[in-house]
């Protein structure tokens, strides 16, 4: 592991998203334009996107991203890759280098399904990705979902927009982060968005809680090495959502939840529910400060800390949701907005494709 | 008759200007150290009587007595302490095994005292207790990996039926004290301050007496190798019913109760004869393997209609996690776990001060096995054994642990000096005694203001540590070792305890 | 009017509210000059009784029906205003004792400073809580309202 791994970096910082509920797909330029404007917030030691969409003719197939710290790595991955998966296309990530960007790993994109048959594919490549990202020095796969890709590296996130020439690309969603780590790092795993499958998370804050995330994860096979809290977020999403079965909007409710003394005075069923779920999702609990952005297939989602200690603010224009730290970032792309407020402490506003934008009205579940 | 080599433990200072002769120490001292010469009208003081629970002291109008200990004149001896030699004459003068009471004071490794906290700035601001919610909520029981939800509804509804839990208002319980170690109103003044504080106090095995039955809803009922007291309403009235494997002070053999503080109404309770020695066998005798144990909890269980939580204590002993595993796979839903330094009212020296590990370490391990094993969320685990201070607490926590029964430190603020001599049934303080001169020392309503006061006060503390690492529920610190650092450790140390030396950062 | 409650259950027999009371009422009002230096020294006005392992410290009633202020020849036993006990003026009480005789509880001690006077439980004029009530190491007194 380089030695700039072994330090967790904590995360203060720009987020931004875009998602076009109708499905209508738009350059990476606005969202380059979005961030840009909170260039402040970041220190140049980290920027990321993730695009929603943007690989249509290879929408069935696994799009995983990896980067390579050195050529070493590259047959050993490789070699494992084509065993299990059948890879339908591979090439290197197209970039430009710039003034601003110039010292970078090698990047390499597949598009690959495992080729026996299993019950649960999603469960295979994440073991896969969980196999590679552990096993082999040198060697991390920074995506790997479907129809979608995480760009990401060390510099100001409109310089590595720029690199990664997201202008030619297509997205029914884009999410953007900024960096301000506090420790000095020159490694581009490091950066967000993080992913896993078809999720991808963008983070602001510092988890307190990592620790026992981390721990907690580990029952379930994830094993968090990328060093970032921004991790335990992913699995924990995944874990939560894909595998329990719970339903995005009351995602608050085990990741922020509400104070005890608030829900001794709910209602039922509303008691018992957030009742049982912190009491057996005490392990997925985040503590400390965190506005957090998570793409998935189909649409997005914001959520805040339990004592909104980061900021976020939605807003809505037509069709298009927009989710960003700042007010600024959202005018920039969209001077005139239909609705726009800032989220509440413990509150999951989210976006999907094929739903009308309905201004974040009928989630109001996290907090009484 | 042979002389005896005993030399005496304690030396007593008066001040002859200070003592006005009124004889309140002479009237204090069960072990009848102080008398009154009436011709001379002075008090003089019998030196080799003395257990230096400093009583007098305490009660001494005019600050006129100093107990201390007394120093020999042997050869200094780096092997053959003064201690050893003590021990080596009693042997040879009584024949009998050496006992003692309260928890091992020997100069074993104190882990807690070599572990450091963590405090958020700058990144991550630290939360003021003052201000905003710190939630210290505990529930102790098992729990469900996941839960079946009915999202069909306008709101989502829970299908599944959580198992029994305890819910506790701040993660600390009262350790099992049976009734006949302690007394009466030692015993009230713990069930008192578990319904005032919202926490739970521990019937130990000596039964539950009749007049506690009320406060139920507070008490965890102890089903040990005697199975003293135990009988249907016992377990029905408790709110959860442990099963006492072992015990930290010492591994490997039973309770004992010495047949002097076995008065009429503890024998009523216990169910065994007025003054008979009640010496608890050392296994259980009908839990011989592991299946047994599992019968025993289903049995108990069954009769309380799944409807509490059933614990298992355990002592801290070199194979703690696979032992706390294969507890929880027998059905256990809170496993307690005992380490050396655990207190007791009677207990052989060598064992008290020889056997068993540190729960430090025996924490460590058992939380890391059970996760590896991915069993963590099927007990919960409560830990015991020397836990001096709300720091201890906190660390436990960060450890792993889900809450920590303390014993000792209950019975300070009780009023205990920690002279160890529990067994001999006469307790100065009123508390290790049957004694109704002696009991009636323990006002019961001075010791559960005592009890609450220490409880409001760790609670507190705890907060304003969680706070201070940028923490707001307890439920996010449990496990959580990346705010320790160990100082003073080596590096096998460090890597049983699963904490970073201090000055690594995260 | 407050008077002074007794818990039996908690007494422990120390006799350091004895000890309290007499201090109180000395002379210099220390503990050490009080028992080493005054002559005669100075008497209690609570005791306590003992039997087996029962004990209590007992002091005036300040019955409602003070037979001790019927008794009295001088009026010296009498009731305060303010506090509603009953004390004894030391200036009128010539020690005749009918007052000692009388008293159903026996509480009334004889007292010899420069002539026989009776000496009994005063709440300690009143100056806050009775010296014996704060000084019992185990809560057995209590001041309260009856």
């Amino acid at each position: 592991m380089r030695e700039d791994q072994q330090y967790r970096i904590p995360s203060g910082c720009a987020v931004v998203g875009i998602l076009n509920q109708d499905g209508t797909r738009i350059s990476g330029e606005s969202i380059i334009r979005s961030i840009a404007v909170m260039h402040e917030r970041s220190n140049g030691l980290g920027g990321g996107f993730v695009g929603y969409g943007i690989y249509p003719q290879y929408a069935d197939y696994y799009a995983f991203h990896i980067l390579y710290d050195h050529r070493q790595a590259v047959p050993v991955t490789e070699d494992i890759l084509r065993k299990e998966c059948d890879i339908v296309f591979e090439e290197d990530i197209p970039f430009l280098e710039t003034r601003e960007v110039y010292n970078h790993p090698y990047l390499k994109r597949y598009f690959l399904r495992i080729k026996r048959e299993f019950p649960n594919e999603d469960d295979e490549i994440v073991r896969l990705v969980m196999k590679i990202n552990s096993s082999i020095d040198g060697a991390y796969v920074i995506s790997s979902g479907k129809n979608m890709g995480i760009f990401k590296g060390v510099g100001y996130p409109e310089d590595i927009g720029r690199f990664f020439r997201l202008d030619e690309y297509e997205a029914y969603c884009w999410i953007s982060h900024g960096r301000f780590p506090t420790n000095s790092v020159g490694w581009w795993g490091g950066a967000h968005p993080f992913g896993l499958l078809s999720w991808s998370v963008v983070h602001n804050g510092e988890i307190s809680s990592y620790g026992i995330n981390r721990r907690y994860l580990q029952n379930f096979d994830y094993i968090c090495n990328l060093q970032t809290d921004t991790e335990v977020i992913a699995y924990l999403v995944d874990l939560l959502v894909r595998k329990h079965g719970i339903r995005i909007p009351y995602l608050g409710a085990v990741l922020a939840s509400p104070f005890w003394h608030e829900i001794e005075c709910m209602p039922e069923p509303g008691k018992t529910f957030y009742r049982s779920l912190r009491i057996i999702y005490g392990g997925a609990l985040l503590n400390g400060p965190f506005s957090i952005i998570v793409g998935f297939d189909g649409g997005m989602f914001g959520l805040v800390d339990r004592i909104k200690l980061r900021p976020m603010i939605a807003a809505w224009k037509e069709e298009t949701f927009y989710l960003a730290s700042e007010e600024s970032a959202i005018r920039e792309i969209a001077p005139d907005l239909d609705l726009i407020r800032p989220l509440r402490a413990g509150e999951v506003i989210s976006g999907q494709v094929g739903e009308r934008a309905h201004h974040g009205q009928k989630l109001t579940v996290s907090r009484v | 008759m042979a002389k005896s080599l005993l030399f005496p433990e304690f030396k007593i200072e008066r001040d002859s200007n200070r003592c006005i002769s009124c004889q309140v120490c002479v009237r204090q001292c069960a072990n009848d150290v102080h008398t009154y010469d009436q011709e001379d009208d002075t008090v003089t003081s019998k030196e080799e009587q003395c257990v230096g629970c400093q009583r007098c002291v305490t009660l001494c109008p005019t600050n006129a007595l100093q107990v201390d200990t007394k120093k020999t004149g042997f050869r200094p001896n780096a092997s053959w302490s003064i201690q050893h030699l003590r021990n080596l004459y009693k042997q040879s003068e009584t024949g009998g095994v050496l006992l003692t009471g309260m928890g091992c004071d020997q100069p074993y490794r104190i882990y807690w005292d070599h572990l450091l906290l963590n405090a958020s700035q700058v990144t991550n601001p630290s939360i003021d207790p003052l201000r905003e919610p710190i939630e210290l909520k505990t529930f102790l029981g098992a729990k469900e990996e996941m839960l079946d939800i009915d999202w069909n509804h306008d709101f989502p509804v829970v299908k599944t039926k959580l198992a029994p839990q305890l819910e506790l208002n701040l993660p600390i319980v009262f350790s099992a004290m049976s009734y006949g170690s302690i007394s009466y109103n030692a015993f009230r003044s713990f069930v008192e301050a578990a319904r005032e504080v919202g926490t739970y106090c521990n019937s130990g095995e000596g039964g539950l007496h009749p007049d506690f039955y009320p406060y139920g809803n507070n008490i965890i009922v102890q089903v040990a190798s005697g199975r003293f007291g135990v009988h249907r309403d016992y377990l029905q009235v408790a709110s959860a019913v442990e099963i006492k494997i072992g015990q930290g002070a010492k591994p490997g053999i039973g309770g004992h109760l010495p047949g002097e503080k076995v008065s009429s109404d503890v024998s009523r309770t216990r169910k065994i004869p007025e003054g008979s020695d009640a010496i608890s066998p050392a296994p259980h005798h009908d839990i011989y393997s592991i299946e047994d144990l599992q019968r025993l909890i289903y049995a108990i269980k069954e009769s309380i209609h799944y409807e509490k939580p059933v614990s298992v204590k355990i002592a801290a002993v070199h194979n703690v996690a696979p032992i706390a595993s294969g507890v929880i796979r027998a059905g256990a839903d809170i496993v307690a776990i005992d380490g050396i330094r655990g207190g007791t009212g009677a207990a052989p020296l060598v064992i008290r001060d020889n056997v068993g590990i540190p729960i430090e370490l025996a924490l460590a391990q058992v939380d890391e096995r059970l996760r590896q094993e991915g069993i963590r969320h099927r007990a919960s685990l409560v830990i015991a054994g020397g836990i001096r201070s709300s720091a201890d607490v906190i660390k436990a926590i960060a450890l792993g642990a889900d809450a920590v029964y303390i014993g000792t430190s209950a019975l300070v603020a009780l009023g205990c000096h920690l002279c160890q001599k529990c067994y001999t049934g006469k307790c100065n303080w009123g508390i290790a005694t049957q004694d109704p001169y002696l009991t009636k020392r323990l006002n019961p309503n001075i010791g559960k203001r005592h009890l609450v006061n220490l409880m409001r006060a760790w609670a507190f503390e705890i907060k304003e540590m969680l706070g201070g690492m940028g923490v707001n529920s307890i439920q996010s610190l449990r496990g959580n070792k990346e705010h320790l650092r160990a100082v003073g450790l080596t590096r096998e140390e460090m890597q049983i305890l699963g904490v970073k030396p201090a000055g690594e950062g995260w | 009017m407050k008077k002074i409650v007794i818990y039996e259950e908690y007494c422990i027999g120390c006799r350091l509210c004895e000890i309290s009371c007499l201090v109180k009422h000395s002379r210099s009002g220390k503990i050490i000059k009080a028992f080493k230096e005054e002559y005669p020294r100075p008497v209690s006005r609570v005791h306590v009784e003992e039997e087996g392992y029962l004990s209590f410290a007992l002091q005036c009633r300040h019955c409602v029906d003070a037979t001790c202020i019927e008794y009295c020849m001088t009026g010296a036993m009498h009731r305060d205003e303010k506090t509603g006990a009953v004390v004894c003026d030391e200036e009128k009480c010539v020690g005749c004792w009918m007052c000692i005789m009388s008293c159903p509880f026996g509480v009334i001690q004889r007292e010899k400073k420069e002539r026989r006077i009776a000496s009994k439980c005063d709440l300690c004029g009143n100056d806050g809580e009775p010296s014996c009530v704060t000084n019992c190491p185990n809560e057995a007194l209590s001041y309260e309202e009856s």
